[in-house]
């Protein structure tokens, strides 16, 4: 049998140490009805050639975004990974090991969650960071359970500009907690100010904005952050696109109390939408109502520096029922992959990333925009996604497209916008991958 | 130690190449000045080799199983297989985006059909949802299902949800992150649920009772039957919580046996790797009632296409992740679960348990074993009772003694109910040798504690470092480095 180490001449041996003939005998405290009497009908097993033959089959059915030119985003993203990241994540010492409970022989691990939060901290200019939530969602959602612990209220306010996926899990997060979601709608691209002023007040928690928002605009958190603030304790929670915090207001700067996001963009290949990981920060003041896994750095007993969970008083394995969330294991390997790859990308990659991704966004837009029947949908600024008005149905224009393997956006009509295509562009694209989308789309709308 | 990676920072020095950018656009241009970064941000600068070398530095300060036996009950530390890091990254799975047309990612949909139709077989359930990431993930996507059940059936008002005081962490801790009320009850004299406790516990507001089984003590609980008709009589729904479902495979299908709802945990049972605390995968089965409930989209064929499948989108819970999913975790373990195959799915659980029946067998003259009048399943519990009355050493001592063995350490003070706990999983992967190289050290440490106890106070001798204060990293609270 694969995998399993012992031969049926060693199990004897050890059947036999234990006072048993046959490992039947073992399972006597389990009712014989229960026991399975006929073999479960999965496929016979497929030896090593067999299963790559088989899986190597199926990855052929799928086309990549290797094989196509891809213009997909909507919170994934096909950002430049150096190769070395990989390498990191397969060493079995990061990969087999599970979470870091026995500090003295999981410094590995320790360290890269305590660089990985100085990092964060530093992208979003905030003071604490945790080891990582599920994905930019659940993180979205957590922030939310959190301000509620923190300011004991109980009216969330979410601009309805925000990645429509976030706010599925966030209602499935906060229905039956006696959380009141009030969802402020777009007004051209934007969370609408004035419904937004309307809706903050004395009962409100928080207020949840993420910039650049789902359409790609970037919101004006300043003068949200006034809005939120103006109620008492309501904090402001953001959600941001890690990438573009290399060129784009850190957080700090608007006064964020929350910031959350997707990280998969640092470092993390598409996948399907998943492993994804969230990352979460804040403020020294709210610590105690964070969620998620804490690394501090510590002395041994030799004086020696070192690393240990801290704060642990928060979590489920400590305080039960009491716990900040229910949070056990996270996407420590995917935040392996960010601090490898923000380590690889550094400070001018990281810049260069955004700058590329921006500067090449806008020459797309400017040149679809030339094209007849194409306008922008907005006239906010924009990051690296853009939303478009189209001539005809996106799903059209998709379809069109796609025997060229060319993914030309989301078709937004699938969250309620009729002939609005999302395009998210990256520093992977060449201008000539840019020039035959423009060319296509052309094509596709002129008969 | 290791100095952290912002000192070895040289400024100006690269680990990355990207080609020219070939638009002709300014990024002053593109973002408003106000909305720009007003300092500059602050990340190392190092070359590629830095990288690699800092990393690996790191790599060799951790434990893991390729270095050596990892017990750590309920964790289910198995070996895991390299055939699945080499297929996972395959380009045509690696490069897919989540807003494709199904057209172009068939061959996903259909992994993760036939994921859902394997684990279902598996186990015995009608329907599985792949979304939730996590055990703890799937608890919480279990317990809304209960919730969705009882709100569509007019009986919003059953709150309590019941648990062993044996239960994990996560058990309360996702109840009430579900909105319901924790009622926990005792265990019995045999380390199994109270009968009794339960009967006086359950009335019309029972929304259900969750139960790992085996349970955390490593015992099978044999009253399952009749724990699903007392909960079942007042309409209550049971969960079981799967994180030992390695001890079972081929041998019981909780779904058969009176279980509504049960969570896998991918990264224990079926190999996908831990990943030094993530990313898991905690898919979840339910009875053939509660597949409404499920979260949207499940993976569905017709006329031999596969798509996301919303149809139930007016009774489902709703989502608990963006997309579908950890696809490229659950890709392992459909590639496991082939490779294994009935016999081979069964085999593993035969082992896991003999494993484990071997090592109790071995220690019991040398550690407090609670419950080892009984056989137990894939793991058992341990208690340091002994060398704590007698020498002083406590279980924490113990551990870290295990440490300079070359072994990681059991889980300790876990489960709550057995004082100085100490949950020893070996799972079916380890050698008859591994195990017995492993018991000669347990009963090297018990002489130890006789002998020359300050070796265990002192312990870990050999480790990178020393015992770790982590009063200290409370109190002086450090969470970023400072640079």
């Amino acid at each position: 049998m694969p995998f399993i180490s012992n031969t049926d001449k060693e199990r004897k041996e050890m059947l036999a140490a234990v006072g048993v003939e046959k490992f039947e005998d073992l399972l006597v405290n389990i009712p014989n009805k229960f026991l399975l009497k006929k073999d479960c009908c999965l496929e016979d097993a497929y030896s090593e050639l067999e299963i790559t033959r088989k899986i190597s089959k199926l990855a052929a059915k799928n086309i990549s975004s290797t094989q196509a030119n891809s213009f997909l985003g909507g919170g994934i993203y096909d950002h430049f990974i150096p190769a070395a990241v990989d390498h990191v994540l397969l060493k079995p010492e990061f990969h087999s090991a599970y979470t870091p409970y026995q500090a003295e022989v999981s410094q590995g691990t320790l360290q890269y969650i305590y660089e990985y939060q100085t990092m964060i901290c530093d992208l979003t200019g905030m003071e604490i960071s945790n080891a990582g939530m599920y994905d930019g969602a659940s993180a979205a959602a957590e922030a939310i359970l959190m301000a509620a612990r923190k300011t004991k209220k109980f009216k969330a306010i979410i601009a309805g500009t925000i990645n429509p996926m976030y706010l599925e899990v966030i209602k499935t997060y906060t229905v039956g907690v006696g959380i009141e979601l009030v969802v402020i709608p777009a007004k051209n691209g934007l969370v609408d100010l004035d419904g937004l002023k309307k809706a903050v007040d004395e009962e409100t928690s928080c207020v949840l904005l993420q910039t650049p928002n789902f359409f790609g605009n970037i919101e004006n958190a300043f003068a949200i952050e006034e809005i939120t603030h103006a109620a008492k304790k309501a904090l402001f929670i953001v959600a941001v696109d890690p990438i573009s915090l290399a060129v784009m207001n850190a957080p700090s700067e608007y006064k964020a109390d929350i910031v959350v996001g997707e990280g998969q963009a640092l470092g993390n290949a598409q996948n399907f939408g998943g492993p994804l990981f969230g990352f979460l920060a804040t403020n020294l003041s709210l610590r105690r109502s964070m969620p998620g896994r804490i690394v501090g750095a510590t002395l041994d007993v030799e004086g020696k520096r070192s690393y240990a969970l801290t704060l642990q008083a928060r979590e489920q394995h400590i305080r039960r029922a009491k716990a900040t969330s229910n949070i056990c294991s996270n996407q420590a390997l995917c935040n392996l992959a960010a601090t490898v790859y923000m380590t690889l990308m550094g400070k001018e990659g990281l810049k260069d990333a955004a700058t590329h991704s921006t500067t090449k966004a806008h020459y797309l837009a400017e040149k679809i925009t030339e094209l007849d029947g194409f306008d922008m949908a907005f006239a906010a600024p924009f990051f690296k996604e853009f939303t478009i008005s189209t001539p005809i149905p996106a799903k059209e224009i998709i379809i069109k497209l796609q025997p060229k393997n060319i993914f030309p956006g989301i078709d937004l009509k699938q969250f309620g916008h009729e002939n609005m295509l999302l395009i998210a562009v990256t520093e992977k694209k060449r201008k000539s991958d840019l020039d035959e989308l423009i060319k296509s789309l052309k094509e596709v709308t002129n008969g | 130690m290791a100095s952290t990676i912002f000192e070895k920072t040289s400024s100006g020095r690269k680990g990355y190449t990207l080609p020219v950018n070939d638009v002709n656009i300014k990024l002053e241009n593109c973002i408003p000045s106000e909305f720009s970064r007003k300092e500059d941000i602050r990340l190392p600068e190092v070359s590629e080799l830095d990288v690699m070398r800092h990393f690996l530095e790191l790599a060799h300060m951790n434990h893991c199983i390729e270095k050596g036996f990892y017990p750590l009950g309920s964790c289910t530390m198995k070996y895991n297989p390299k055939i699945n890091e080499t297929l996972a990254r395959n380009d045509g799975f690696n490069n897919l985006h989540p807003y494709q047309e199904e057209d172009t990612t068939q061959g996903a949909l259909e992994i993760m059909y036939e994921l859902q139709k394997d684990l279902a077989e598996i186990s015995g359930f009608a329907g599985v949802t792949l979304q939730p990431v996590a055990g703890a993930h799937g608890e919480f996507t279990g317990l809304k299902v209960i919730k969705a059940y009882h709100d569509f059936n007019g009986n919003s008002h059953k709150n309590k949800i019941i648990l062993p005081d044996s239960a994990h962490g996560t058990n309360p801790a996702s109840v009430v992150l579900a909105g319901f009320d924790v009622v926990e009850i005792k265990s019995n004299d045999k380390g199994l649920v109270d009968i009794q406790d339960l009967k006086s516990h359950v009335d019309d507001n029972t929304a259900g009772f969750m139960l790992t089984n085996p349970n955390t003590l490593g015992l099978f609980e044999t009253q399952v039957e009749e724990i699903a008709e007392i909960v079942h009589s007042v309409d209550g729904l049971i969960y079981m919580d799967g994180a030992n479902f390695n001890a079972i495979l081929g041998i019981v299908k909780p779904g058969e046996i009176g279980f509504d709802i049960m969570h896998y945990n991918l990264h224990k049972t079926f190999a996908t790797p831990h990943g030094g605390g993530g990313p898991g995968s905690g898919p979840i089965g339910v009875r053939k009632d509660l597949v409404k409930f499920l979260p949207t989209p499940m993976v569905n064929k017709q006329d031999n296409k596969y798509f996301m499948d919303y149809g139930n989108a007016e009774t489902s819970l709703g989502k608990v992740h963006s997309f579908f999913g950890n696809f490229a975790v659950n890709l392992r373990a459909y590639i496991y679960i082939k490779m294994l195959g009935t016999k081979g799915l069964r085999r593993v659980s035969e082992n896991a348990v003999i494993n484990a029946n071997y090592i109790q067998k071995k220690l019991e003259k040398y550690y407090n074993i609670p419950f080892k009048d009984q056989y137990c399943m894939h793991e058992f519990v341990a208690s340091g009772v002994w060398q704590k009355e007698k020498y002083g050493i406590n279980t924490l001592d113990i551990a870290k003694r295990i440490l300079d063995k070359g072994y990681h350490a059991p889980t300790i003070y876990f489960p709550l109910i057995v004082p100085e706990a100490m949950m020893i999983e070996p799972t079916e992967t380890e050698s008859k040798e591994t195990l017995d190289d492993f018991i000669n050290a347990m009963i090297e440490i018990a002489k130890e504690c006789e002998e020359n106890p300050d070796l265990l106070k002192n312990a870990p001798l050999n480790t990178p470092v020393r015992r770790v204060d982590d009063t200290l990293a409370v109190r002086q609270l450090n969470v970023k480095f400072e640079w």
